[in-house]
Protein backbone atom coordinates (compact mmCIF):
# COMPACT_ATOMS: atom_id res chain seq x y z
CA UNK A 1 0.00 0.00 0.00
CA UNK A 2 1.36 3.44 -1.33
CA UNK A 3 1.63 6.02 1.56
CA UNK A 4 -0.23 8.71 1.68
CA UNK A 5 1.29 12.31 1.57
CA UNK A 6 0.07 15.59 2.08
CA UNK A 7 0.92 18.65 0.10
CA UNK A 8 3.00 20.68 3.07
CA UNK A 9 4.26 23.57 1.06
CA UNK A 10 0.54 24.28 -1.77
CA UNK A 11 1.21 26.77 -4.21
CA UNK A 12 -0.63 29.62 -5.14
CA UNK A 13 -2.57 28.49 -8.60
CA UNK A 14 -1.31 30.85 -11.24
CA UNK A 15 -5.02 30.57 -13.40
CA UNK A 16 -4.40 32.92 -16.12
CA UNK A 17 -7.44 33.97 -18.10
CA UNK A 18 -9.30 31.21 -20.08
CA UNK A 19 -8.16 33.44 -23.17
CA UNK A 20 -4.88 32.22 -24.10
CA UNK A 21 -2.54 34.92 -22.67
CA UNK A 22 0.89 35.21 -25.12
CA UNK A 23 3.70 34.23 -23.83
CA UNK A 24 6.62 36.07 -23.29
CA UNK A 25 8.69 36.53 -26.43
CA UNK A 26 9.43 39.17 -29.36
CA UNK A 27 7.05 40.43 -31.55
CA UNK A 28 8.05 42.59 -34.30
CA UNK A 29 5.71 43.68 -37.89
CA UNK A 30 4.20 40.21 -38.75
CA UNK A 31 5.98 37.54 -36.55
CA UNK A 32 6.45 36.99 -33.06
CA UNK A 33 9.14 35.04 -31.45
CA UNK A 34 9.34 32.74 -28.52
CA UNK A 35 10.41 29.04 -27.48
CA UNK A 36 9.06 25.91 -28.53
CA UNK A 37 8.29 25.49 -25.07
CA UNK A 38 5.99 27.94 -24.81
CA UNK A 39 3.85 27.06 -27.82
CA UNK A 40 3.90 23.55 -27.49
CA UNK A 41 1.90 24.29 -24.05
CA UNK A 42 -0.18 26.52 -25.47
CA UNK A 43 -1.55 24.48 -28.28
CA UNK A 44 -1.82 21.74 -25.91
CA UNK A 45 -3.54 23.57 -22.87
CA UNK A 46 -6.31 24.27 -24.97
CA UNK A 47 -7.02 21.62 -26.87
CA UNK A 48 -7.43 18.89 -24.08
CA UNK A 49 -9.49 16.08 -25.25
CA UNK A 50 -11.10 14.49 -21.51
CA UNK A 51 -11.66 11.59 -21.15
CA UNK A 52 -14.36 10.89 -18.53
CA UNK A 53 -14.62 7.79 -16.40
CA UNK A 54 -17.66 8.45 -14.07
CA UNK A 55 -18.99 6.08 -12.08
CA UNK A 56 -21.75 8.09 -9.80
CA UNK A 57 -22.75 11.09 -8.66
CA UNK A 58 -19.74 13.26 -9.78
CA UNK A 59 -19.82 11.83 -13.24
CA UNK A 60 -23.35 13.74 -12.77
CA UNK A 61 -22.16 16.81 -11.95
CA UNK A 62 -19.96 16.59 -15.26
CA UNK A 63 -22.52 16.18 -17.61
CA UNK A 64 -24.10 19.14 -15.98
CA UNK A 65 -19.89 20.72 -16.74
CA UNK A 66 -20.77 19.03 -20.52
CA UNK A 67 -23.87 20.81 -20.89
CA UNK A 68 -24.65 24.32 -22.40
CA UNK A 69 -24.93 26.25 -18.83
CA UNK A 70 -21.43 25.20 -17.49
CA UNK A 71 -20.03 24.60 -20.87
CA UNK A 72 -16.51 22.95 -20.13
CA UNK A 73 -15.50 23.39 -24.80
CA UNK A 74 -15.44 27.11 -24.01
CA UNK A 75 -11.48 26.27 -22.24
CA UNK A 76 -10.59 24.05 -25.40
CA UNK A 77 -12.21 20.71 -24.81
CA UNK A 78 -15.11 20.21 -26.87
CA UNK A 79 -14.19 16.61 -27.83
CA UNK A 80 -14.47 14.44 -25.34
CA UNK A 81 -13.45 11.22 -26.42
CA UNK A 82 -13.99 7.92 -25.10
CA UNK A 83 -11.10 5.62 -25.94
CA UNK A 84 -8.26 6.52 -24.01
CA UNK A 85 -6.13 6.28 -27.28
CA UNK A 86 -6.71 9.35 -28.25
CA UNK A 87 -7.51 11.31 -24.65
CA UNK A 88 -5.00 13.49 -22.92
CA UNK A 89 -6.98 14.14 -19.71
CA UNK A 90 -8.09 11.48 -17.52
CA UNK A 91 -10.68 12.15 -15.02
CA UNK A 92 -11.88 10.56 -12.71
CA UNK A 93 -15.21 10.41 -11.34
CA UNK A 94 -16.74 8.81 -7.97
CA UNK A 95 -16.19 6.15 -6.15
CA UNK A 96 -13.49 3.57 -7.53
CA UNK A 97 -13.58 0.00 -6.05
CA UNK A 98 -10.78 -2.04 -5.37
CA UNK A 99 -11.76 -4.64 -8.24
CA UNK A 100 -12.13 -1.52 -10.94
CA UNK A 101 -8.83 -0.58 -9.74
CA UNK A 102 -6.82 -2.67 -12.12
CA UNK A 103 -9.08 -1.24 -14.80
CA UNK A 104 -8.45 2.02 -13.94
CA UNK A 105 -4.78 1.84 -14.43
CA UNK A 106 -5.34 -0.36 -17.40
CA UNK A 107 -7.16 2.60 -19.06
CA UNK A 108 -4.11 4.85 -18.01
CA UNK A 109 -1.73 2.59 -19.71
CA UNK A 110 -3.96 2.80 -23.07
CA UNK A 111 -3.61 6.71 -22.79
CA UNK A 112 -0.26 7.71 -25.11
CA UNK A 113 2.14 10.37 -23.43
CA UNK A 114 1.17 13.42 -22.41
CA UNK A 115 -1.10 12.48 -20.59
CA UNK A 116 -3.07 14.30 -17.36
CA UNK A 117 -5.02 13.01 -14.70
CA UNK A 118 -7.93 14.66 -12.34
CA UNK A 119 -9.27 13.27 -9.54
CA UNK A 120 -12.82 15.25 -9.19
CA UNK A 121 -14.53 14.74 -5.57
CA UNK A 122 -13.94 12.29 -1.95
CA UNK A 123 -14.16 9.25 -2.94
CA UNK A 124 -11.34 9.27 -6.63
CA UNK A 125 -9.23 11.37 -4.47
CA UNK A 126 -9.38 9.72 -1.11
CA UNK A 127 -12.18 7.08 -1.09
CA UNK A 128 -14.30 9.61 0.48
CA UNK A 129 -17.28 8.54 3.07
CA UNK A 130 -16.46 4.95 1.70
CA UNK A 131 -13.52 3.39 4.41
CA UNK A 132 -14.20 -0.53 3.55
CA UNK A 133 -12.76 -3.23 2.76
CA UNK A 134 -14.09 -2.90 -0.81
CA UNK A 135 -12.89 0.90 -1.91
CA UNK A 136 -9.74 1.98 -3.18
CA UNK A 137 -8.51 4.67 -0.93
CA UNK A 138 -8.01 7.28 -3.39
CA UNK A 139 -6.93 6.49 -6.96
CA UNK A 140 -3.28 7.71 -6.64
CA UNK A 141 -3.03 3.93 -5.13
CA UNK A 142 -3.00 2.82 -8.85
CA UNK A 143 -1.80 6.24 -10.78
CA UNK A 144 -0.17 9.23 -10.54
CA UNK A 145 -2.43 12.34 -9.87
CA UNK A 146 -1.94 15.81 -11.16
CA UNK A 147 -5.31 17.67 -9.54
CA UNK A 148 -7.50 16.78 -6.90
CA UNK A 149 -10.86 18.64 -6.57
CA UNK A 150 -12.62 18.22 -3.28
CA UNK A 151 -16.14 18.28 -3.13
CA UNK A 152 -19.21 15.29 -2.62
CA UNK A 153 -20.00 15.67 -5.37
CA UNK A 154 -17.91 18.82 -6.42
CA UNK A 155 -20.18 21.59 -8.43
CA UNK A 156 -19.34 22.38 -11.72
CA UNK A 157 -17.42 25.46 -10.61
CA UNK A 158 -14.99 23.13 -8.76
CA UNK A 159 -14.57 20.81 -11.93
CA UNK A 160 -14.09 23.86 -14.03
CA UNK A 161 -11.55 25.39 -11.40
CA UNK A 162 -9.53 21.93 -11.08
CA UNK A 163 -9.92 21.92 -15.28
CA UNK A 164 -8.14 25.26 -15.14
CA UNK A 165 -5.72 24.11 -12.76
CA UNK A 166 -4.45 21.40 -15.17
CA UNK A 167 -4.63 23.94 -18.15
CA UNK A 168 -1.99 25.73 -15.79
CA UNK A 169 0.26 22.86 -15.52
CA UNK A 170 -0.19 21.93 -19.16
CA UNK A 171 1.40 25.45 -20.26
CA UNK A 172 3.75 25.55 -17.99
CA UNK A 173 4.87 21.84 -18.35
CA UNK A 174 8.22 21.50 -20.47
CA UNK A 175 8.21 19.58 -23.37
CA UNK A 176 11.40 17.53 -21.94
CA UNK A 177 9.56 17.08 -18.66
CA UNK A 178 8.14 13.48 -19.71
CA UNK A 179 11.54 12.07 -20.61
CA UNK A 180 13.03 13.24 -17.08
CA UNK A 181 14.52 10.90 -14.51
CA UNK A 182 12.08 12.37 -11.94
CA UNK A 183 9.20 11.32 -14.08
CA UNK A 184 10.34 8.16 -14.79
CA UNK A 185 10.81 7.29 -11.31
CA UNK A 186 7.77 8.39 -10.28
CA UNK A 187 6.03 6.14 -12.70
CA UNK A 188 8.33 3.85 -11.40
CA UNK A 189 7.06 4.12 -8.04
CA UNK A 190 3.26 2.95 -9.43
CA UNK A 191 5.08 -0.06 -11.60
CA UNK A 192 4.63 1.49 -14.89
CA UNK A 193 7.87 1.40 -16.81
CA UNK B 1 -57.34 -25.35 0.60
CA UNK B 2 -54.98 -22.76 0.36
CA UNK B 3 -51.77 -23.73 2.19
CA UNK B 4 -50.80 -22.79 5.35
CA UNK B 5 -47.59 -22.54 7.72
CA UNK B 6 -49.44 -25.00 10.15
CA UNK B 7 -49.65 -27.69 7.44
CA UNK B 8 -46.26 -27.18 6.43
CA UNK B 9 -44.78 -27.55 9.53
CA UNK B 10 -47.29 -30.81 10.27
CA UNK B 11 -45.81 -32.50 6.71
CA UNK B 12 -42.29 -31.79 7.37
CA UNK B 13 -42.20 -33.21 11.70
CA UNK B 14 -44.49 -35.78 10.24
CA UNK B 15 -41.38 -36.48 7.65
CA UNK B 16 -37.86 -35.57 9.74
CA UNK B 17 -39.48 -35.76 13.36
CA UNK B 18 -36.94 -34.49 15.57
CA UNK B 19 -34.52 -33.17 13.03
CA UNK B 20 -36.56 -29.88 11.65
CA UNK B 21 -36.87 -27.68 14.94
CA UNK B 22 -37.35 -24.18 16.13
CA UNK B 23 -40.57 -23.62 14.22
CA UNK B 24 -41.16 -19.90 14.46
CA UNK B 25 -43.64 -17.03 12.63
CA UNK B 26 -41.58 -13.67 12.05
CA UNK B 27 -44.34 -11.25 10.51
CA UNK B 28 -46.27 -14.21 9.44
CA UNK B 29 -43.51 -16.32 7.47
CA UNK B 30 -42.81 -19.82 8.78
CA UNK B 31 -39.07 -20.41 9.86
CA UNK B 32 -37.36 -23.28 11.00
CA UNK B 33 -33.90 -25.11 11.42
CA UNK B 34 -32.54 -28.37 10.56
CA UNK B 35 -28.57 -29.72 11.31
CA UNK B 36 -26.60 -28.90 8.62
CA UNK B 37 -26.24 -32.48 7.29
CA UNK B 38 -29.70 -32.04 6.46
CA UNK B 39 -30.12 -29.90 4.49
CA UNK B 40 -30.10 -31.55 1.40
CA UNK B 41 -32.81 -33.78 2.49
CA UNK B 42 -35.21 -30.81 3.65
CA UNK B 43 -34.76 -28.92 0.46
CA UNK B 44 -35.26 -32.01 -1.72
CA UNK B 45 -38.26 -32.85 0.15
CA UNK B 46 -39.39 -29.08 0.29
CA UNK B 47 -39.14 -29.71 -3.62
CA UNK B 48 -40.68 -33.05 -4.64
CA UNK B 49 -43.56 -33.13 -2.18
CA UNK B 50 -46.41 -32.74 -4.00
CA UNK B 51 -48.59 -30.75 -1.43
CA UNK B 52 -45.51 -28.33 -0.66
CA UNK B 53 -43.63 -27.73 -4.38
CA UNK B 54 -41.36 -25.07 -2.61
CA UNK B 55 -39.40 -25.22 -6.26
CA UNK B 56 -38.09 -21.61 -6.86
CA UNK B 57 -35.12 -20.34 -4.22
CA UNK B 58 -35.52 -16.66 -3.90
CA UNK B 59 -32.75 -16.21 -2.06
CA UNK B 60 -29.46 -18.17 -0.13
CA UNK B 61 -27.12 -15.87 2.26
CA UNK B 62 -25.45 -16.47 5.70
CA UNK B 63 -25.59 -14.75 9.05
CA UNK B 64 -22.31 -14.36 11.51
CA UNK B 65 -23.39 -14.62 15.36
CA UNK B 66 -20.18 -14.80 16.75
CA UNK B 67 -21.83 -15.24 20.45
CA UNK B 68 -22.87 -18.44 19.60
CA UNK B 69 -20.45 -20.71 19.60
CA UNK B 70 -20.03 -23.75 17.84
CA UNK B 71 -22.98 -22.58 15.57
CA UNK B 72 -21.23 -19.43 14.47
CA UNK B 73 -22.40 -19.12 10.47
CA UNK B 74 -26.13 -19.39 9.63
CA UNK B 75 -26.82 -20.70 6.14
CA UNK B 76 -30.47 -19.56 5.13
CA UNK B 77 -32.60 -20.36 2.67
CA UNK B 78 -35.72 -18.46 1.64
CA UNK B 79 -37.68 -20.62 -0.45
CA UNK B 80 -40.95 -19.69 -2.46
CA UNK B 81 -44.23 -21.83 -3.40
CA UNK B 82 -45.50 -19.87 -7.00
CA UNK B 83 -48.17 -21.90 -7.28
CA UNK B 84 -49.43 -20.75 -3.82
CA UNK B 85 -47.48 -17.54 -2.94
CA UNK B 86 -45.85 -19.17 -0.09
CA UNK B 87 -42.38 -18.33 1.12
CA UNK B 88 -40.74 -20.44 4.04
CA UNK B 89 -37.29 -19.07 5.33
CA UNK B 90 -35.04 -22.13 6.07
CA UNK B 91 -32.14 -22.14 8.38
CA UNK B 92 -28.65 -24.40 9.09
CA UNK B 93 -26.05 -23.51 11.64
CA UNK B 94 -22.50 -24.25 11.40
CA UNK B 95 -19.30 -23.95 13.34
CA UNK B 96 -17.09 -20.91 12.45
CA UNK B 97 -14.01 -23.24 12.55
CA UNK B 98 -15.21 -26.36 10.06
CA UNK B 99 -17.67 -24.42 7.79
CA UNK B 100 -18.67 -26.66 5.34
CA UNK B 101 -22.63 -27.04 4.36
CA UNK B 102 -23.76 -29.22 0.90
CA UNK B 103 -24.06 -27.36 -1.31
CA UNK B 104 -27.74 -26.77 -3.25
CA UNK B 105 -26.28 -25.64 -6.50
CA UNK B 106 -27.56 -29.35 -8.14
CA UNK B 107 -31.29 -28.60 -6.68
CA UNK B 108 -31.51 -25.05 -7.62
CA UNK B 109 -29.45 -23.19 -10.28
CA UNK B 110 -30.07 -20.37 -8.31
CA UNK B 111 -28.05 -21.02 -5.89
CA UNK B 112 -24.28 -21.49 -8.07
CA UNK B 113 -23.99 -17.89 -7.33
CA UNK B 114 -25.69 -17.16 -4.28
CA UNK B 115 -23.55 -19.91 -2.54
CA UNK B 116 -19.86 -18.24 -3.98
CA UNK B 117 -21.43 -14.51 -2.68
CA UNK B 118 -22.08 -16.24 0.33
CA UNK B 119 -18.90 -17.77 0.34
CA UNK B 120 -17.22 -14.36 -0.74
CA UNK B 121 -18.21 -12.61 2.19
CA UNK B 122 -18.46 -15.19 4.64
CA UNK B 123 -16.16 -18.37 3.96
CA UNK B 124 -18.96 -21.05 3.93
CA UNK B 125 -17.39 -23.79 2.30
CA UNK B 126 -19.93 -25.30 -0.10
CA UNK B 127 -19.50 -28.85 -0.20
CA UNK B 128 -19.79 -30.09 -4.23
CA UNK B 129 -19.48 -27.01 -5.49
CA UNK B 130 -18.82 -26.71 -9.33
CA UNK B 131 -17.08 -23.79 -9.36
CA UNK B 132 -16.74 -22.09 -5.86
CA UNK B 133 -14.33 -19.23 -6.19
CA UNK B 134 -14.97 -15.11 -5.23
CA UNK B 135 -17.31 -13.39 -7.33
CA UNK B 136 -18.04 -9.82 -5.80
CA UNK B 137 -14.44 -9.11 -4.14
CA UNK B 138 -11.09 -8.66 -5.83
CA UNK B 139 -9.14 -12.32 -6.19
CA UNK B 140 -6.06 -11.27 -3.65
CA UNK B 141 -8.42 -10.88 -0.79
CA UNK B 142 -7.62 -13.29 1.72
CA UNK B 143 -10.25 -12.53 4.53
CA UNK B 144 -13.78 -12.71 4.47
CA UNK B 145 -15.19 -9.40 5.41
CA UNK B 146 -18.58 -9.61 6.32
CA UNK B 147 -17.46 -11.76 9.12
CA UNK B 148 -17.44 -9.88 12.41
CA UNK B 149 -14.19 -9.72 13.54
CA UNK B 150 -13.12 -7.88 10.62
CA UNK B 151 -13.90 -3.96 11.54
CA UNK B 152 -15.85 -1.89 9.33
CA UNK B 153 -13.29 0.40 8.49
CA UNK B 154 -9.89 -0.29 6.69
CA UNK B 155 -7.29 -0.85 9.51
CA UNK B 156 -4.46 -0.16 6.75
CA UNK B 157 -5.03 4.14 6.49
CA UNK B 158 -2.79 5.95 8.60
CA UNK B 159 -3.80 9.11 7.51
CA UNK B 160 -7.33 9.14 9.08
CA UNK B 161 -6.49 10.83 12.44
CA UNK B 162 -9.22 10.04 14.93
CA UNK B 163 -8.64 13.20 16.33
CA UNK B 164 -10.22 14.51 13.49
CA UNK B 165 -13.15 12.56 14.12
CA UNK B 166 -14.01 13.08 17.26
CA UNK B 167 -12.95 9.63 18.58
CA UNK B 168 -9.27 10.75 19.55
Amino acid sequence: MRPVRFNIHPKEAKVEDAVAAPPPGFAGEGFFTTTMSDVVGLARKNSLWPLPFATSCCGIEFMATMGSHYDLSRFGSERVGFSPRQCDLLMVMGTISKKMGPVLRQVYLQMAEPRWVIAVGACASSGGIFDTYSVLQGIDQVIPVDVYVPGCPPRPEAIIDGFLRIQDLVGQESVRRRNGEQYKALLNSYGIE
Amino acid sequence: MALTNQYIQEKLTEKFGETVSNFQEIYGMLTFEAPKEANLKVLQYLYDEETLQFQFMTDLCAVHYPEKVGAELAVVYHLHNLVENVRIRFKVFTSVATPDVFTASQLFSAANWMERETYDFYGVNFVGHPNLKRILNVDEMDYFPLRKEFPLEDQTRIDKDDEMFGRG
